[in-house]
């Protein structure tokens, strides 16, 4: 199911609601019994498909584009981004284009939390240095981990400009950070969870919200 | 994880679990940038009453790559030359502050003896004490066999992987050798069939209740077990009374039945790696010609280690201190030689496993 290491033993089933995270360790996929589907799988395609265009369209085409996933769900995000951008950009390599890069480490939260498991950074052949960095995840809330992203990046070289691409943004930023491209602004209130689901490691796609008094 | 004492302590899911976190390290170790700022702000204090050399530089670099403040000890120049106690030495480093405690000590148990006795509230690190445990060396030799044996010989994923059915020699001083008995439980533990060859008068008594096999005669043991790597121990001179203690009648006859030279090289599968645990005694267990062949990966043994140490302190130190002690508080360690019979976890399924290909295919369980 999971990309990176295996779920650590020790973690709790669940987590408190007042403690928020971009990523909740629980990703099993399982939606809760209150779950409700705000995205279904045509939505997500498209607003997927509207991302590469505007990404291209912004860039001018995709040479010196590279899509850093975040993992995990980040990271079949940007393959699926890199593959409409391949459809539409004649002579470009998909896998070429995409990467991987783990925040885990540069985390402001670590303490906060059970030990993580670290996934692996990747980077696509050429590197980051002088080319345009598209950051994706799937969902943006606080901020903290694009934050974690960008103190990674300057670590692993110097690009020329850094852009931001979210399945869904679901407010309640704690810093100053936005999306350049957002598949869908979905406001929500700080104690509901978002959850996305990929067909790749889900079985469906879909972004759920559950949780939360209603 | 809240310490880590003993190779016994460690699950096959949480020896497999600090591995692949080491992959991660490793990984980021190929960096032009190598520090993390993961543990900004911990403090590490390397504890060291005995002497040590790539141990010591392995934490003290592991901790820094990670952005940790360290604090090197040793024994000499300190007050423990003027007869300060284990005890005020841990009480005087919990009034620094310290979040984990990395200590090597001469006596068996003393790294037990300050994770138990609340003497410091950080997490307590075995980088070796006496003759008993060594885990740090037993997971990155546990590295350095999976990166060459698992996984198509290093070229394809080995993440999550443990080293099932890889056979695997190790020579020596195992009597003296806290090196042997941690490998010895974590290999086993990992699923790999560990065999002992030393000379009778250093295998230690109870050897019987360890999960390895015990031989004698180095060349009929590498001809019969056909092993996928073969570990030298360092004979241990500093444990012996006096040159050679009477362990074994002088050092060339020990070299000739024990000593790993080219011929003995040359008799191993093609796929075979050497390790040594370090430091080298060339000319007696191992040979030069044997030391710097392409086969021997002792160099990479070091730097794994600093990889090993990173994930060790990442999983001790990142996660919230309020987190679950995975039974290292059992009593297994008090000072004794033969604490070693606690690493049965999965008993007879190693043993009853297809004595296979070097490549080890996926895990037999029982």
């Amino acid at each position: 199911m999971r990309a990176g290491p295996a779920v650590p033993p020790d973690l709790p089933p669940d987590l408190p609601p007042d403690v928020p995270l971009d990523h909740p360790d629980d990703e099993s996929g399982v939606p809760g019994p209150a779950a409700v589907e705000v995205l279904g799988a045509a939505d997500v395609g498209r607003a997927l498909t509207r991302i590469a265009h505007e990404i291209l369209e912004r860039n001018r085409g995709a040479a010196d584009l590279v899509l850093l996933g975040i993992p995990t769900r980040g990271l079949p995000l940007a393959r699926r981004l890199a593959e409409r951008i391949a459809a539409v950009e004649p002579g470009t390599d998909p896998a070429a284009l995409v990467g991987s890069l783990d925040v885990t480490m540069h985390r402001d939260d670590l303490a906060q939390h059970p030990t993580r498991p670290i996934g692996s950074t990747e980077l696509p052949p050429g590197g980051v240095d002088g080319r345009v960095v598209v950051l994706v995840d799937d969902v943006l809330f606080s901020g903290r981990t694009i934050r974690a992203a960008l103190d990674a990046l300057s670590d692993l070289g110097r690009p020329r400009a850094v852009q931001l691409a979210a399945l869904v943004d679901r407010g309640h930023r704690e810093l100053p950070i936005r999306a350049d491209y957002v598949g869908k602004n979905l406001p929500t209130a700080a104690s509901e969870r978002v959850r996305v689901l990929l067909a790749g490691t889900d079985g469906r796609d879909a972004v759920l919200i559950e949780g939360g008094a209603r | 994880m809240r310490h880590l004492l003993s190779a016994a302590d460690l699950t096959r899911d949480e020896a497999v679990r600090v591995l692949d976190t080491a992959a991660q390290m490793a990984a980021t170790q190929a960096r032009e940038i190598k520090k993390l700022p993961t543990l900004r702000g911990r403090t590490v204090v390397n504890l060291f009453f005995e002497d040590s050399t790539r141990t010591r530089l392995s934490f003290e670099t592991a901790a820094k790559r990670l952005s940790a403040d360290v604090i090197t000890f040793s024994a000499k120049g300190s007050s423990v030359s003027k007869g300060e106690s284990l005890k005020d030495t841990a009480l005087t480093l919990q009034a620094m502050g310290a979040d984990a405690v990395v200590i090597r000590h001469a006596a068996s148990g003393a790294p037990h003896t300050l994770a138990s006795a609340g003497w410091t509230s950080g997490a307590v690190v075995n980088a070796g004490d006496g003759m008993h445990q060594h885990p740090t060396q037993a997971l990155l030799d546990a590295y350095t066999l999976r990166r060459h044996l698992v996984g198509d010989g290093g070229r394809a994923d080995a993440t999550g992987r443990d080293l099932a059915g890889c056979r695997v020699v190790l020579v020596g001083d195992v009597l003296h050798s806290r090196v042997a008995r941690s490998n010895v439980q974590l290999l086993h533990t990992l699923g790999a069939e560990v065999t002992l060859v030393a000379p009778p008068t250093l295998v230690p008594v109870g050897v019987g209740a360890w999960p390895a096999r015990v031989g004698y005669h180095l060349d009929e043991v590498l001809a019969d077990v056909q092993p996928d790597a073969v570990m030298m121990l360092r004979v241990q001179r500093e444990r012996m009374s006096s040159a050679g203690g009477g362990f074994f009648p002088s050092p060339l006859e020990y070299s000739r039945r024990y000593g790993l030279d080219a011929r003995r090289l040359a008799a191993l599968p093609d796929h075979a790696v050497v390790l040594h645990p370090g430091p080298m005694n060339r000319g007696l267990e191992i040979t030069a010609d044997a030391a710097d062949s392409p086969r021997a990966v002792i160099v990479e043994q070091v730097a794994n280690g600093v990889a090993v140490r990173m994930a060790v302190l990442y999983l001790l130190l990142a996660g919230t201190t309020t987190g679950t002690t995975t039974g290292t508080t059992t009593g297994t360690t008090t000072g004794t030689t033969t604490g070693t019979t606690t690493a049965t976890g999965t008993g007879g399924a190693a043993a009853g496993a297809p004595a296979g290909v070097s490549v080890a295919g996926e895990r037999v369980d029982a």
